[in-house]
């Protein structure tokens, strides 16, 4: 502990995001410190690196306009950490958690680190109890459970805004339990922003928001999702919150990891991202979880654009490793004009066998499930035979599955924005099963 | 001796602290982490550490241990739980609550508990390294007591004791304790190798049948994600009828090895006891540090060796491999060495080489056969198996178990592609199996993969004319391959299927290809198509 703050202006270089000060002489790794602009403005920034008398520091700001002999830098002995309490509820806040919408600063209940430490695998408690979100695509067929982390694999053009402002709507934890959802926003254009405050201002649901806007500093989104961990943390495993996650867009917080990385000079791996990118991305998924010994549970929906559709870009390939699952968003479907536009073919839910069944959701699930998939499966198979052969060349039974797969989609995954609870969505699922097992015999 | 910190990049600290070895563990900084030196320049060394360095500052103080990165070899190493430095993970939660902060320690082994020792040699006897000297029930197992030092035993003592108390002593005054440590990245000797024999059953019908692994072999299981590595990781885990299982959740998921967790502490094993009496597992999951990432594997196999060297057989399984590499290549970037392909140190296919070369059958220094198997996931970017990683594993690996992404969408299974996994183990594993297990073993196994292969090449041609256009017997063999996909390859995990002895697994296959035998033959003699295909049901009966 050093006695006070100390300051220096000892700049040697500024390197895009980066800034090197020269004859410290006391530093810690991710040590906080404040940098005065010369034109007055006040940021925030970390300590990256430290190498004998010279560290490096990241900026969560713009350091344009910064010089190196009018520059003021403040070490400030303690790692990134922030104010939660139960009045952070309801708050909308910046990456770097300054509030944004115009109320007080909240009272600290706690100061926890944004960094998170590792959850021991021991005191972990298995997910098993499902979240609902309302969409029948999800809860019927890709089941999302209480500390899962599920991302939305999308692309560029499609509905992901409007498919997140429908699950903040409409999610809540079974039985109406203590259920909050913590939304961070990476890198937002103003049209969105303008959408997200709208949908925020009629959230039914409690909320906190984290928002980095597409002009403010791109550093500030290494920051932001952390924060928005931070704050579900505290509110799941100290005051018992069922919390959702959502994080859009992942791919805007790797694109600012690679500014960062290639800044340092570090050497680049796939597509520029560096090497650490997976263990990067596993330090924020893997805070997603329940324990052992108290109520309450983190779960993470976060929303990734594949660039060029690719699902064996790096970022969607890395993050799929560490995630459970994945939900898959399609082109086609979308422009077919079906709401929200999920292809449950390459969708998977990993942890939904343990979710669902007697006492969670209902005994037959499963089966119905399975059914459905098998069905909407084979229907979308011969799709594809259709169009090669025609129409004409299938047979009876094989049309009937066709015209069924298309009931599906137009029935069960679209669905506007309405909110469907799990059992509509299993009674749902029993009608169009129904129908065809009807018009088979 | 104790020296200063002068740079610290994320893992990497340089220190000024004169005198210190290669690879020795040192502690850094004011929680004292611990780490382990990679490289001595004159002025300073670099220091690997295995915990975040989030929070330490320069001029931290750094003291030396003189002593490798090692374990601690004893009894009580079995049905516990362990971080990749060998902390038991119910001792760090006890001390911290839910969450792994810095600069914990916990030993790998527990003093609290009591042993029975029944000497194996007398006062005034000489006593080579590596030699057991006593033995003791762990478990159900005969726990081998050993010390790597040499000498002429001065004393010892009969009966109960702990581990902190030693239980005898040598004439030069040593004295003798039933636990050692042992460096982790030294390979534990042997008299001599011998060759694998003995099939590994792991009760996967596809594996058994198709691509049997023996006892003493390395298998890989490379998979892109979601083609079910870990399930069959852990089907082979559970099942696999093996003495001692280590399992290392390299750079996992947490909920995966809580699943695990829970799982393994409810299932019992062929014989009827709780499974994790015979299971270690090593846990090092995705958000953990990388540094202990890349020396979870060794701790991992240093006790794998361990009980191996008491003459068992011992299945080492790690999930993944990939991630092992991957922590290899961030350790090499941050020591800035040259890159090689795919930014990949130079050293990673000798490194691998290295390691996977410790698994094989050996005679061991008590002179009795032992045997450490691999089975190892591979997790290949972007589902492409030409990466260096795959391809290095492929090298020195006797089987491999290709998991298809295309399969694996279809729900089928473990979706082990059937054309492009090989097993170098055949030979001796269908000898086996002919003599003890069905007569027909080879010729079966010989049957099905012809009418798998036959099915690839119709399925082509059903493409382009369609199902119709087929001939009669090639609608009858793609019919039967299907079947034989569906209700013989295919095994779910979750229910009683989960484990297939091999006797069953003949008779299913048998079965199935008898229907295709007689169908093919009531096919000639006139029937229609559609009667033969109502179900094997009739068809064992008309045959």
């Amino acid at each position: 502990m050093r006695l006070a703050a100390h300051s220096y202006r000892t700049l040697a270089a500024i390197r895009g995001p980066l800034i090197f000060v020269d004859q410290v002489f006391a530093a810690r790794i991710g040590e906080q410190v404040s940098i005065l602009a010369p034109d007055g403005r006040r940021f925030s920034g970390e300590v990256l690196k430290i190498d004998r008398q010279q560290v490096l520091l990241q900026v969560y700001g713009e350091t344009a306009g910064l010089s190196l002999d009018q520059t003021c830098i403040t070490f400030e002995d303690s790692v990134k950490r922030v104010p939660v309490s139960l009045d952070c509820l309801g708050r909308i806040y910046s990456g770097s958690f300054e509030p944004i919408d115009d109320r007080p600063e909240v009272v600290a209940e706690h100061w926890p680190a944004v960094s998170g430490a590792p959850m021991n695998p021991l005191a972990r408690h298995y997910p098993r109890e499902l979240i609902e979100t309302g969409l029948s695509a999800i809860d019927g067929l890709n089941t999302l459970v209480k500390g899962q982390k599920l991302p939305i694999f999308s692309c560029a053009g499609l509905p992901a805004g409007q498919l997140v402002a429908r699950i903040l709507q409409h999610a809540r934890a079974p039985g109406g339990g203590p259920f909050v959802v913590v939304f961070a926003a990476l890198g937002l254009t103003h049209n969105e922003y303008e959408f997200f405050r709208a949908t925020l201002a009629d959230l039914e649901t409690q909320f906190v928001a984290i928002i980095n806007l597409a002009n403010e500093a791109a550093v500030e989104r290494l920051l932001a999702p952390r924060c928005a961990l931070t704050v579900a943390e505290y509110l799941a495993f100290v005051h018992g919150y069922d919390v959702l996650v959502v994080v859009a867009d992942m791919l805007n917080y790797c694109d600012a990891l690679r500014e960062v990385a290639t800044a340092r000079e570090e050497l680049p791996g796939r597509r520029g991202y560096p090497g650490y990118l997976y263990s990067d991305l596993a330090s924020l998924y893997e805070r997603a979880g329940r324990l052992r010994d108290r109520p309450g549970s983190v779960t993470m929906l976060p929303l990734l654009t594949m660039p060029d559709d690719d699902i064996t870009h790096p970022v969607p390939d890395l993050t799929g490793y560490i995630t459970e699952g994945q939900l898959v968003l399609s082109r086609e479907l979308h422009q077919r004009g079906i709401f929200p536009p999920i292809d449950v073919l390459p969708s998977l839910s990993r942890l939904m066998q343990h979710g669902i069944g007697t006492g969670r959701t209902r005994a037959d699930h499963r089966q119905l499930a399975d059914r459905l998939y098998r069905t909407y499966a084979k229907g979308r198979e011969l799709r594809r035979l259709a169009a090669v052969v025609g129409q004409e060349g299938l047979l009876e039974e094989d049309r009937r599955l066709l015209r069924l797969a298309e009931r599906i989609e137009q029935e069960y995954i679209h669905q506007g924005s309405d909110r469907r609870s799990i059992t509509a969505t299993l009674d749902l699922i029993g009608k169009l099963l129904q129908v065809s097992r009807e018009s088979t015999g | 001796m104790k020296g200063r910190i002068r740079s610290i990049t994320g893992a990497t600290v340089s220190v000024e602290l004169p005198g210190l070895q290669l690879n020795e563990r040192v502690l850094v900084g004011e929680n004292q982490l611990a780490g382990e030196v990679v490289r001595l320049e004159t002025d300073h060394a670099v220091v690997q550490v295995f915990e975040d360095t989030l929070g330490l500052a320069m001029h931290e103080p750094v003291s030396a241990s003189r002593s490798a990165l090692a374990v601690q070899l004893g009894p009580g190493l079995l049905g516990r739980v362990f971080d990749g430095l060998q902390r038991s993970l119910a001792d760090l939660q006890a001390q911290a609550g839910p969450w792994i902060d810095k600069g914990l320690r916990a030993s790998g082994l527990s003093v609290q508990r009591d042993w029975v020792l029944t000497p194996l040699k007398q006062p005034g006897e000489l006593l080579a390294a590596g030699e057991p000297f006593g033995s003791l029930a762990e478990g159900h197992l005969c726990h081998l007591v050993s010390s790597p030092v040499a000498g002429r035993i001065a004393r010892l003592s009969a009966g109960r004791f702990r581990l902190d108390q030693p239980v005898g002593a040598l004439t030069d005054g040593t004295p003798l304790l039933a636990w050692h440590p042992w460096p982790v990245r030294q390979p534990r000797p042997c008299r001599r190798k011998l060759t694998p024999t003995q099939p590994l059953v792991t009760g996967q019908r596809c594996l058994d049948f198709l691509f049997p692994l023996l006892k003493g072999g390395v298998a890989i299981v490379p998979g892109g994600f979601g083609t079910g590595k870990t399930v069959l990781e852990q089907a082979i885990a559970k099942f696999a009828d093996v003495d001692v299982v280590v399992y290392v959740g390299c750079g996992e998921r947490g909920n995966e090895m809580a699943g695990l967790l829970s799982e393994f502490a409810e299932l019992e094993d062929a014989a009827g006891r709780p499974l994790m009496e015979r299971t270690i597992l090593v846990a090092n999951t995705s958000n953990m540090p990388v540094v202990a990432r890349e020396s979870s594997i060794f701790t991992a196999l240093s006790m794998a060796e361990y009980y191996r060297d008491m003459g068992l057989d011992v299945l080492f399984l790690a999930d993944s491999i990939s991630r092992w590499a991957e922590a290899l290549r961030e350790i090499s970037a941050s020591l800035e060495e040259l890159p090689g392909e795919e930014g990949y140190p130079t050293y990673l296919a000798s490194r691998l080489a290295g390691f996977i070369e410790r698994a094989g059958v050996v005679e061991t220094l008590a002179g009795t056969p032992g045997s450490l198997s691999m089975v190892l996931a591979v997790s290949p970017p972007g589902a492409d198996f030409s990466e260096p990683v795959t391809q290095a594993c492929l090298r020195v690996a006797g089987a491999f178990y290709l998991l298809d992404t295309a399969l694996a969408q279809r729900r089928h299974f473990p979706a082990i592609n059937w054309a492009q996994s090989f097993s170098l183990y055949d030979e001796p594993a269908l000898e086996y199996f002919t003599q003890t297990v069905h007569p027909r073993w080879a010729e079966l196994r010989q049957h099905c993969r012809q009418l798998l292969l036959e099915e690839e090449a119709l399925r082509d041609v059903a493409e382009v004319v369609g199902k119709e256009g087929l001939q009669d017997r090639d609608r009858l063999l793609m019919q039967c391959s299907e079947q034989i996909r569906r209700d013989f390859l295919c095994q779910n995990s979750f229910t009683e299927d989960a484990f297939c002895p091999p006797s069953r697994t003949a008779t299913l296959i048998e079965e199935q290809l008898n229907f295709y035998r007689t169908g093919l033959q009531r096919l000639q003699d006139g029937e229609p198509l559609e009667t033969i295909l109502k179900g094997p049901a009739d068809a064992t009966g008309s045959a």
